[in-house]
């Protein structure tokens, strides 16, 4: 064989489950860096996307990405996926890197993004629609930072933009959203049952 | 007459007021009538999709569902719910995905209806716009963010690098549009509560830019950028002092509505001395 041949690597199950959630082959890159030179987030990130392709291409421990802040302060703004001349989906494979964190309870390196977003959800399960007001009282009190972005609140109040009260929470809208909250979660215990 | 369902989102509904009163006078001033969807919920935004595919997608077909009744279009003056809410749309064109979609709303939704963002609806066609103050050359930055025009194989709306139907819109207008390059760059997203670093970091490199293209303003498209523009500015060091104003306020004050009418007055960085010397306020 010749030295230069480039042999597929099997790819592990990590792997072949981020591809499956995805839809994406990570052996499609051609490691060119592009989506790295786009990504508005890349000074926050420990992996670039580029990095992120060549892990998974290599199968590195699953550790690392899970563990990675990379994949917490995506910002999904699609600038990679886009540009991507193999035309990968690389925000989609961020998003299943995210999933497969979030599934298998891997702690997460960014806490606080992580809180941010079962805050949001939390909230959403209960009254339907976002309560802003709401949302950054208790992300204040949990992330224990009493005084983030207060110094906004008087004009706020004032101009009648951040509502106080919270989205009625016995409308039909409301009702039907943890409906599906409860749904959707009946479905991924079955089917989890169903893999083990 | 033409009739979109109007699905405003949760930040332009409370937050963003001052977009969506400016949004429904254009549409009023120009002859579109947004039919609010009765009972519409969050369309699950950057929360949902990537905690539980399933969830994202059962929040999105809610509210699409609900237009679908409707017979109507969908419009939404949010990109990320547009964008999450075609996503959904996309998404659910694999008719296994709406079989167990279908399930969990327990609903017959049959994925049939078109989404646009409201920047598409108004940019359609040549209409002729009853322009009655022309904005004197102001000096404004369009900004459309990321998701407007991103990604293309679902939106299939303007360009994904050079867009211009915002350049377009507020050169109608009578607004300078200045040439500059981060047309489609993120401003932070829903990050100001989680890392506030990276949005000041982000927005501010948008209104350097801006400034150094020659703008006196900033026009925005979206709830999520205005907020981190506008009310953020004040945290960053040194404090840019754009005026960060909604494309349909600008557009508002040239069909010949009061800057008070266009909830001008709501914002954190001041517009009204510039609106002032230009005679527009
Ligand atoms: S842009 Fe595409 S091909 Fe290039 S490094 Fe990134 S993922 Fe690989
Ligand atoms: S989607 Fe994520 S990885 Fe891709 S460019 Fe945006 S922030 Fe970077």
């Amino acid at each position: 064989m010749s030295v230069n041949a480039v042999v597929p690597a099997p790819g592990t199950p990590f792997v072949k489950r981020v591809e499956g959630l995805s839809g994406q082959k990570v052996l499609k890159c051609i490691q060119c860096g592009k989506c790295s030179a786009g990504c508005p987030a890349a000074f926050a990130m420990d992996f670039t996307p580029r990095q992120v392709m060549r892990a998974l291409q290599l199968g590195l421990p699953s550790d690392e990405l899970l563990g990675a802040s990379t994949i917490w302060v995506c910002l999904f703004c699609q600038t990679c996926s886009v540009r991507c001349p193999m035309e990968l989906d690389i925000a989609g494979v961020m998003e299943a890197l995210r999933l497969v964190a979030i599934e298998d309870k891997h702690p997460a390196a960014q806490k606080n993004i992580a809180l941010f977003h079962r805050l949001f959800l939390w909230g959403i399960a209960r009254t339907g629609r976002l309560h802003e007001f709401g949302l950054g009282g208790m992300f204040n009190v949990r992330s224990r930072q009493p005084f983030l972005n207060v110094s906004h609140l008087p004009k706020m109040l004032f101009s009648r933009r951040l509502p106080v009260l919270p989205p009625w929470p016995w409308s039909k809208g409301a009702g039907e959203v943890r409906r599906i909250f409860r749904r959707v979660q009946a479905a991924q215990k079955a089917s989890r049952g169903s893999h083990a | 007459m033409p009739k979109y369902a109007y699905y405003p989102g949760c930040a332009v509904h409370a937050s963003a007021r001052d977009y969506a009163v400016s949004a429904q006078l254009v549409c009023q001033a120009l002859g579109i009538e947004l039919q609010e969807i009765k009972d519409w919920t969050c369309c699950g935004a950057s929360s949902a999709h990537p905690t539980s595919h399933l969830l994202g997608l059962s929040l999105a077909a809610r509210n699409l569902r609900l237009a679908e009744e409707m017979g109507l279009t969908l419009t939404s003056p949010c990109p990320a719910c547009t964008s999450r809410l075609a996503g959904a749309r996309h998404e659910l064109r694999d008719p296994a995905a709406l079989a167990e979609v279908n399930d969990i709303l327990g609903k017959d939704f049959g994925n049939t209806v078109g989404v646009e963002h409201l920047l598409q609806v108004l940019s359609k066609g040549d209409r002729a716009l009853p322009v009655k103050r022309p904005l004197g050359g102001l000096k404004v930055a369009p900004y459309y963010g990321c998701l407007i025009v991103r990604p293309q194989k679902v939106l299939g709306f303007d360009h994904e690098e050079n867009p211009q139907s915002l350049d377009r819109l507020l050169s109608a207008v009578g607004a300078e549009v200045v040439p500059w390059g981060f047309k489609t760059e993120c401003c932070g997203a829903g990050m100001p509560m989680a890392r506030k670093d990276m949005v000041h970091k982000l927005s501010g490199r948008i209104l350097a830019a801006a400034r150094s293209a020659g703008a006196e303003a900033v026009a925005v498209a979206c709830p999520l950028c205005h907020s981190n523009l506008d009310m953020h500015q004040g945290d960053m060091k040194p404090n840019p002092k754009m005026p960060v104003l909604y494309f349909t306020q600008l557009m508002g004050l040239a069909l010949g509505f009061s800057a008070k009418e266009l909830l001008l007055d709501t914002h954190f960085t001041d517009a009204l001395a510039l609106l002032r010397g230009k005679g527009l306020a």
